[in-house]
């Protein structure tokens, strides 16, 4: 009798990742146009509008590029979490963090113009990184699952920002609004042209997945994280420090989420305002970004593009066929999905036949 | 006056207290099995939505508590599937679980946004206990029935887990699957039993949200509520009478956070539950010698290994 059967193979080539990777997007995209028909929607139609909406003109490349800015930099420090086997659902909050910092700063600390921008960054990496660091430190010192943590810490820092939005940071010229007083202009970063692609935080996200993908993989750093997050029990044996290297990675990935807050409020909104408004969730998109990258820095320049044109995309089938926004969750739930469920294809592959069959 | 003020503090606690509840009490379930499900955010919206919707089209409320229930029963299998069968990352499976959720509730819901609907579930007085003055008014007169229900499957939940051959076999199937196994359990069963369990139970918390606190359907109404069940899973020590109080201690805090807003901000209230749920973790981690939950909590298990 024929069967199809699940083997164990040894570790996939990059054209087999390459591959089942897209089979689990096209499996998503499938199974979402199922969900399109059923709501009325014509699926070609929606798929066209998702394309032309992100791709089909200059601006909508640019509102795709600047979505694209917060997913690589949370994606790109999210690969080397995931690598360290540090599990940080927290993105969301250090983003937001990092927003705060920056906006704090700009506002309140009276610095020189030209250090504004400098301490902006700063500040906005060490308050994403410190809020990574004790879920980190619960982790390696007391054994605290830190899925559970860093998830929990979101709404926490959710909180935090609106209180600070609805009451001590409210601004005098917002006529009641949750919103901060504008930053200065010299705290604000330059975009290019008419878009908002503020393209220093481009070009820093651009360099830091470079950065990190040359620690991963060149350097003893890199080494003792792979090894440490593949096999703890061999990096312990010979001599690594868990502690110091989950440290490490949750100062990296909370920081990098902490500058894409800081690119949020310094290039496109110019003031704190409603967690809701600073993030569309891009600390959870991340996640999926690096999920799709397969836990490689260089290969979220990619997928973080592509998510930046599913959320551009999403606006676009909202005021075009009318689906609400919550379209984008509906994907990127199938898409993370699909990705999962590759991974057994990648890691076991299916075959044809009967057992022992071969053997 | 103080005594009303009470009264109605508690009365308000449980009516709030009571879909974090019912969602704890399916996810402790879940959990003890040795599957984190936190798709609860999801499987509860899509609860909620599918309620609303049923009530509405068809007018009758209990229908629509049914359709709450297998809405989270079955959104629940979609875990199942990818964490017990396929084996994936729980974390990753059950985020996608809670945007897919979110997603589809919001396509779905979208014509049913701002109805209003005339048959919400009926309220119900129990006799003599609400005669008992304060806490009997407070608890026992014009409620919900799912409010009972909370309070009387706590204790039968409870029964279960921790005096019943089926709860020893769950519990075992979470702290030691390979263990189970050769004592001749059948994991796959017990596993999926209590996920789907879990996700009925998030669903009727769902429903009870849409058809019975606030008789309405808004986008994204749960607001975090799944994140907070997820958190008093494990405040309750995964146990479900400190499910109940916990359920109605951060039901009260919630309340407390609106009637002390001119003192207080409510958001400073709002993180009490998820600062809550790391401290507890905090705390179960430094007094009990061992992992915090029980002991194959996010491992999948196959035969043959290890």
């Amino acid at each position: 009798m024929e069967k199809i059967r699940v083997v164990k193979r040894g570790s996939p080539s990059a054209k087999k990742i390459f591959l089942v990777s897209f089979l689990s997007l096209l499996g998503a995209l499938a199974v979402a146009s199922l969900i399109f028909f059923l709501y009325g929607v014509n699926p070609f139609q929606a798929y066209a509008r998702l394309i032309g909406g992100s791709l089909g003109s200059p601006y909508s490349i640019g509102e795709t590029l600047r979505r694209a800015i917060p997913l690589l930099l949370v994606g790109t420090g999210l690969t080397l979490a995931f690598r360290g086997s540090f599990w940080n659902i927290g993105a969301e909050g250090q983003l937001l963090l990092g927003a705060m910092a920056a906006a704090g700063v700009a506002l309140f600390s009276r610095l020189p113009s030209p250090l504004l921008l400098p301490a902006m960054f700063l500040g906005g990496f060490f308050a994403g990184a410190l809020w990574a660091l004790l879920p980190a430190l619960l982790k390696s010192k007391l054994g605290v699952n830190e899925v559970i943590t860093t998830l929990m810490l979101n709404y926490v820092a959710m909180n935090l920002i609106l209180y600070l939005v609805q009451g001590p940071w409210r601004g005098t010229q917002k006529w009641g609004f949750p919103y901060t007083d504008d930053i200065p202009p010299a705290a604000r970063l330059d975009t290019i042209g008419e878009t908002s692609v503020h393209w220093p935080t481009l070009i820093l996200g651009l360099c830091l997945a470079l950065l990190i993908y040359w620690v991963l993989h060149h350097t003893t750093y890199g080494f003792e994280i792979r090894v440490l997050g593949e096999n703890p029990e061999a990096g312990h044996f010979a001599g690594m420090s868990p502690v110091k290297t989950t440290a490490l990675v949750a100062l990296v990935s909370g920081g990098l989420a902490g500058l894409a807050g800081v690119g949020e409020v310094a290039g496109v909104h110019h003031m704190l305002r409603n967690p809701g408004q600073i993030s569309l969730g891009y600390g959870y998109t991340a996640i999926i970004v690096a999920w799709l990258a397969r836990r490689n820095p260089l290969a979220t320049v990619l997928t973080a593009l592509f998510f930046g044109a599913i959320l551009t995309g999403g606006d676009a089938l909202k005021i075009s066929l009318g689906l609400p926004f919550q379209v984008v969750d509906v994907l990127n739930g199938l898409i993370l999905f699909f990705l999962i469920g590759g991974e057994l294809l990648l890691e076991y592959g299916l075959e044809w036949g009967t057992e022992g069959e071969r053997r | 006056m103080i005594l009303s003020w009470i009264a109605a503090a508690l009365s308000r606690m449980v009516s709030y207290g009571t879909p974090l509840l019912l969602g704890t009490l399916g996810e402790i379930y879940a959990e003890r099995s040795g599957v984190l499900n936190l798709g609860v955010e999801g499987m509860m919206i899509l609860g909620a939505v599918s309620a609303f919707a049923t009530a509405y089209t068809t007018g009758n409320p209990w229908l629509a508590l049914l359709a709450a229930a297998a809405a989270g029963g079955l959104s629940s299998l979609i875990h199942g599937f990818f964490s017990i069968s396929l084996r994936a990352n729980q974390v990753i499976s059950g985020l996608a679980l809670t945007m897919f959720g979110l997603g589809l509730s919001g396509l779905f819901g979208k014509g049913f946004a701002g109805l209003p609907l005339d048959n919400p579930l009926p309220k119900v007085t129990v006799p003599l206990l609400a005669e008992v003055p304060l806490l009997g008014t407070a608890l026992f007169q014009d409620k919900s029935p799912l409010i009972y229900l909370g309070i009387l499957l706590t204790p039968v939940l409870w029964f279960l887990l921790f005096r019943t051959s089926l709860g020893v076999n769950i519990r075992s199937v979470g702290e030691n699957p390979a263990a189970a196994d050769a004592a001749g359990l059948n994991v796959w069963r017990i596993r999926y039993g209590c996920v789907f369990f879990g996700g009925v139970m998030a669903g009727l918390a769902g429903g009870f949200l849409s058809v019975a606190y606030r008789p309405a359907w808004t986008q994204g109404m749960t607001s975090g509520m799944g994140w907070i069940v997820v958190a008093l899973t494990i405040f309750a020590s995964w146990n479900p009478t400190r499910g109940l109080f916990g359920a109605y201690f951060f039901g009260l805090l919630f309340y407390l956070s609106y009637r002390l807003q001119p003192w207080l901000a409510p958001e400073i209230l709002q993180m009490a539950p998820y600062l809550g749920a790391v401290l507890a973790l905090v705390l179960i981690n430094l007094f009990q010698k061992r992992k915090g939950g029980p002991e194959a909590l996010m491992e999948p298990y196959k035969r043959g290994e290890k």
